[in-house]
Formats: C-alpha cells, sequence, structure tokens
C-alpha cells in the first residue's frame, strides 16, 4: 500500500487533536447559532440572514483551518527538523506532500461538514418554529438543498487555498506564507477587475501585465455564490462542475510547483 | 546481495553561507569509505567534522555536491533500501503530541506493519530501550535522553539490515549509555551493519569492529581502533553494591551515584584500575563495567598534526 493514505490519516488524527480547530469549529457553530437571534432581530429578512451569515462563517472558519493547519503541514516538520526521521522512512518526497495536501483536505470536509449540519439544524428550527403563512413569504424554504452547491463551492475553494498554503509553505517561512496565502486570497477575490484594467489604463505595458496577472492568479469570486443561493437563483449543476474543474486544474499545478521545490531542497 | 553495506564515493558537499556574498563552506570533501555487511563502524571526529553531514547525504535529506553514496548497493534516497535501514538523526525531534507508542505505530505503518503487528514491535522497542512505562506518555513531556531512546526505537522498528546512528550516546546518562552500548553489541550479534557517528573515542572502543575518523570533512585514518594510537588517560569505572560511605574513604573523589545503588567513579591516570579494583572487591562491590577514557580526539589531532610538522621544523 502507498504510504500516501497513511500520512494524510495521521494528518487527520493529529488535527483532531488540535485545540485550535476545535475552538474554530466551536466558535464557527456558537456563531450560525447566534445568527438565529440576528435573524429574530429583522422580521421577514431572517432566513436569508441566517443563511448569508452562515455560509460566511463556514467559509472564514474553513479559510482560517486551511490557511493555519495548511502552512503548518510542512514548515514544522522542515522547522523542527521531525522531517528527518520521515523522511528516512520508505516516503518519497511528492509522497509526503500529497499525503499531507490529502490528509488536510479530509480534515476540512469533515469541519466544513459539521458546520454545515449546524447551519441546517438553526434553518429547520426556524422552519419549524414559524407559521406557515410566515414561511410562505420566504424566497426559498429554508432548508433549501440549493445552499448545498454553495456549501460544496465553499468546500472547492477552501481546497484551493489549501494547495495555496501548502504550496507556499514548501519555500518560505510560516509567517510569510500565511502573510501571502491571505493576500492572493483577498486578491483572487478582486481578480476580475484585473480583466478590466486595459479599459481604464493607456500603457498597453501595464495593460498586458494586468492580463498576465489575470490568468496567472487564482480566480476566487466564482466560487461566491452565496447570494445566488439565498436569493433562491438558480447554481446549475454545469457552473459548479466547471469552477471545481477551474479549481481542480489550478490545485494540480500547485502541488506540482510545491512538489517540484520541495524535491529539489536541503534539509539543513 | 550487494557486495558492501555502504558505500561512498568521492562524496563531497558544499553548504552556501552568505545572503548578499555567496561562498561555499566545504563540509565534506571528497570521502570514500566501504563498509561491509555486518561491520560495526564507527564514524569519528570533533566536532564540525562532517558527520552529519554525511549521514544527511545518506538519507537523502541534502544532495551531494560532488561523488555519490550507496546503501545495500543502490544510491542514496532509494525507496527499496530505504525500507531495509533504520535512522537514527542527530538530537532527534519527532512530535510532540504523539506518544510513543503512537509514533511507531505510525512509523510501522508507513513500512507497511499493520496496526496491531505496529504495537507488538512498538512495544518490544520501547521495553527494549528502557521505556516500557513511559510508553503512552505524549513526547511533549519526554527528556532529552528520552526522546534519545525513542530515537533508537523507531529506527529500529523495521527491523532493518542496516543501522544509522547520530551520536547515538549524546544526552544519555552513564547507565543510558552503557545500555545503548550494549543494545549495539546485540545488533552487531544479530548480523545488522550498524554506522553510528561519535565524538567520544570510549564510545567506539567497545563496539566497533573499524573506525573511520574525519577531521575538517576529511577521512584521515580507517582502521581497528586498536592500531591507531591513542593515548589512556583515565578510566570509568561502574560499580554496584556496598556502602557508597566507604567510597570517600577510597580517597575517590570523581565519584556520582546514579541510579539503583550503582556508582560512577572517574580513575585519573595516575590511579590505574588494577589499583583501585582489590579495595573495591574488599568492600563488597561488584564491578558493572570499566571503560578507558582516551584522549578526546581533538587531542590525537593536535598531536597527529604537530608530528607532521616536527620534522618540517
Ligand atoms: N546548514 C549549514 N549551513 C552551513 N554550514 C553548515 C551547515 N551544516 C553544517 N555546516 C558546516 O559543515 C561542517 C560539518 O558540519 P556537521 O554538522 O556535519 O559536523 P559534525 O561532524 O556532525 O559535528 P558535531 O560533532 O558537532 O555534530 C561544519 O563546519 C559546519 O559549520
Ligand atoms: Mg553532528
Amino acid at each position: 500500500m502507498s504510504v500516501i493514505p497513511r500520512i494524510a490519516a495521521q494528518v487527520f488524527k493529529e488535527s483532531v487533536r488540535d485545540k485550535v480547530l476545535y475552538n474554530l469549529v466551536l466558535f464557527a457553530v456558537l456563531l450560525i447559532a447566534a445568527s438565529y437571534l440576528i435573524g429574530q432581530l429583522s422580521a421577514g429578512q431572517d432566513v436569508k440572514i441566517i443563511k448569508d451569515l452562515g455560509l460566511a462563517a463556514t467559509q472564514i472558519f474553513g479559510l482560517f483551518i486551511a490557511v493555519f493547519i495548511g502552512i503548518g503541514l510542512v514548515s514544522k516538520e522542515v522547522e523542527r527538523r521531525s522531517i528527518y526521521g520521515l523522511l528516512s522512512k520508505p516516503v518519497r518526497r511528492h509522497e509526503l506532500i500529497l499525503g499531507k495536501y490529502v490528509g488536510l483536505v479530509l480534515t476540512l470536509a469533515v469541519n466544513v461538514a459539521v458546520m454545515a449540519v449546524a447551519l441546517y439544524a438553526v434553518l429547520g428550527y426556524m422552519s419549524w418554529a414559524e407559521t406557515e403563512e410566515f414561511r410562505q413569504g420566504w424566497e426559498a424554504s429554508a432548508t433549501d438543498p440549493a445552499m448545498l452547491a454553495a456549501i460544496l463551492l465553499i468546500f472547492v475553494q477552501l481546497m484551493l487555498v489549501t494547495a495555496i498554503a501548502l504550496f507556499f509553505s514548501t519555500f518560505s517561512s510560516p509567517i510569510l506564507s500565511a502573510v501571502l496565502t491571505f493576500g492572493l486570497f483577498v486578491v483572487g477575490h478582486f481578480n476580475a477587475d484585473l480583466r478590466n484594467f486595459e479599459n481604464v489604463v493607456d500603457s498597453p505595458v501595464a495593460a498586458s501585465l494586468a492580463r498576465v496577472l489575470y490568468y496567472a492568479l487564482p480566480n476566487l469570486a466564482p466560487f461566491d455564490v452565496k447570494a445566488q443561493v439565498v436569493h433562491a437563483h438558480p447554481v446549475s449543476l454545469g457552473y459548479v462542475a466547471l469552477t471545481s474543474g477551474y479549481a481542480a486544474a489550478y490545485i494540480g499545478a500547485l502541488l506540482l510547483a510545491a512538489v517540484f521545490i520541495f524535491s529539489k531542497r536541503d534539509f539543513k | 546481495m550487494a557486495r558492501y553495506a555502504i558505500r561512498l564515493q568521492e562524496l563531497t558537499k558544499d553548504y552556501p553561507t552568505g545572503f548578499w556574498r555567496p561562498r561555499a563552506v566545504r563540509a565534506l570533501d571528497h570521502v570514500s569509505l566501504d563498509v561491509e555487511p555486518g561491520e560495526v563502524l564507527g564514524y569519528l571526529g570533533p566536532n564540525g567534522a562532517g558527520k552529519t553531514t554525511t549521514l544527511k547525504l545518506l538519507m537523502q535529506l541534502i544532495y551531494p555536491t560532488f561523488g555519490r553514496a550507496e546503501i545495500l548497493g543502490r544510491p542514496a534516497g532509494d525507496i527499496e533500501a530505504k525500507r531495509r535501514l533504520g535512522y537514527l538523526p542527530e538530537s532527534p525531534y519527532f512530535y510532540d503530541n504523539l506518544t510513543a507508542e503512537e509514533l511507531l505505530v505510525y512509523f510501522g505503518g508507513l513500512f507497511g506493519l499493520t496496526p496491531s503487528v505496529a504495537r507488538t514491535r512498538a512495544s518490544t522497542l520501547l521495553d527494549r530501550v528502557g521505556l516500557g512505562a513511559e510508553r503512552r506518555r505524549r513526547l511533549r513531556k519526554y527528556s532529552k535522553g528520552m526522546l534519545q531512546r525513542v530515537g533508537i526505537a523507531q529506527a529500529l522498528v523495521n527491523d532493518p539490515e542496516v543501522v544509522f546512528l547520530d551520536e547515538p550516546m549524546s544526552g544519555l546518562d552513564p547507565v543510558g549509555r552503557r545500555d545503548t552500548r550494549e543494545l549495539i553489541r546485540s545488533l552487531r550479534d544479530e548480523g545488522r551493519t550498524v554506522f553510528f557517528s561519535s565524538h567520544i573515542l570510549s564510545d567506539a572502543e567497545a563496539l566497533c569492529t573499524r573506525v573511520a575518523i574525519t577531521v575538517q570533512g576529511r577521512l584521515v585514518s580507517t582502521g581497528r581502533l586498536a592500531d591507531l594510537a591513542f593515548e589512556v588517560q583515565g578510566w570509568e569505572l561502574i560499580v554496584h553494591g556496598g556502602d557508597s560511605a566507604a567510597l570517600v574513604g577510597l580517597g575517590l573523589d570523581a565519584v556520582t551515584t546514579v541510579s539503583d545503588g550503582r556508582h560512577v567513579i572517574e580513575l585519573p591516570f595516575d590511579r590505574p584500575p588494577d589499583q583501585v579494583l582489590p579495595e573495591l572487591s574488599r568492600l563488597r562491590f561488584q564491578v558493572v563495567s570499566l571503560t578507558p577514557r582516551h584522549e578526546s580526539l581533538e587531542d590525537y589531532f593536535m598531536r597527529l598534526v604537530a608530528r607532521r610538522q616536527a620534522p618540517a621544523a
């Protein structure tokens, strides 16, 4: 059997024990529950607010988990030199990277699932507590299955962010990796603006630079379909598939680059 | 089967240093060395000689600038070779949150052992290095010497043919050093090849079939330790039983009492053991071990260098 599942399982086991992770998930679940109270304050709007806040909490806390655990996965092994023991086992360097990645994606999957269940539970309770008449006023049912599309895309986006964090951590310090990853996360949401850059500036150099950046930097805005889902605009299966395909290609390229850099490194 | 268990050919490593004006530091300079299966080789040298560098090259944790390293006839880093070797890194560190048992089960799994087989092996090995009672404690709470022992146990989890130990005695108390010496001896008796580094001669003395000595990245001599002339400067004597107060009466000043009634006595050069032993046995002490303390490798090299320079002057 390959060592990748073994390394992945170990990452999962260790992160389940991690207090930081517990606190993040607990906090996210509390926030989702609290959104119920906020929802109570705004009659009629409540179900939308809860959905919006709940999905945002899932994304942001997932982001923290992806970045903080993601950058530590490899760089901690190198910094604390536990990598000496690990690499002397029959483990190839690319297997180490892939095992770590798969393990964290698994951890994220469980956490996103926990948050999704919490969100549906709050919404389900709300639907049960309200009168039929009141429910009629909602654009989409409280436990609208279309929200799963939004949650799935959040998860795919987190997979991409994890790959970014892992990529940076193979060659830079944990702090720099965190800064770079958060930076790309923010830039990734405004990526579309780069495309329109050429209409704004005259300089052809600046315009082509913007074009290069547009294609090179990850485009994270398409993964965010919260608004559509909350307002009951359909998200097609094709759209989900296409966006996931983009993520898969980007993740593949990042992992390839991470493996390439990591395989050439000296561990001094 | 490969002719050599370990083979270094012209192995050379430069470390780049300095960010603005990069300059290479040569840590290892064309080292060639063959180790036969079943040999116990002491890889000796003073601090900074390049011992750790050599071991890291053998594990392919770093890549050579020039030359090559082979284990069991395969190039360093080869996965099949890694299945059959064990490695104790220098001042090892593993994972704080794991217990010793969990660590060994995880590493065993990387060799394809099932959890139950790995657990059995883990408990045997942890008993063997004297950590049986602490196996369920998190590594965070381990002392330096205990981590060193875990490091030795994890190096043996796959029942390796070739064992690499980087400073296996460092951080260990006298009893721990003696236990480790016995362990290495038993590895030798089991027919394994052992390659261990040290800067302390007495470690090598009791164990090695052969030593290789490096200074500043160069291999200066290889051979049986007895054939290389080191001066004896004293002895380390471990005794057991008897009355500790009586030791003071013998005028032995360097006495340390360690666990379960053992005393470690440092004998200076002018008190050879044959003078002291009759007295001790009269006082009903039993000898546990006696190890000569040689001049340090540094002193040896100073003498070597001085002797080389003398005829020219
Ligand atoms: N990461 C590094 N960068 C630059 N130089 C290094 C690095 N690691 C080791 N060196 C240099 O390489 C030489 C050999 O170091 P090495 O650690 O192999 O010695 P050693 O024989 O293991 O010493 P010790 O007995 O202290 O463990 C030393 O001069 C050291 O300064
Ligand atoms: Mg060393």
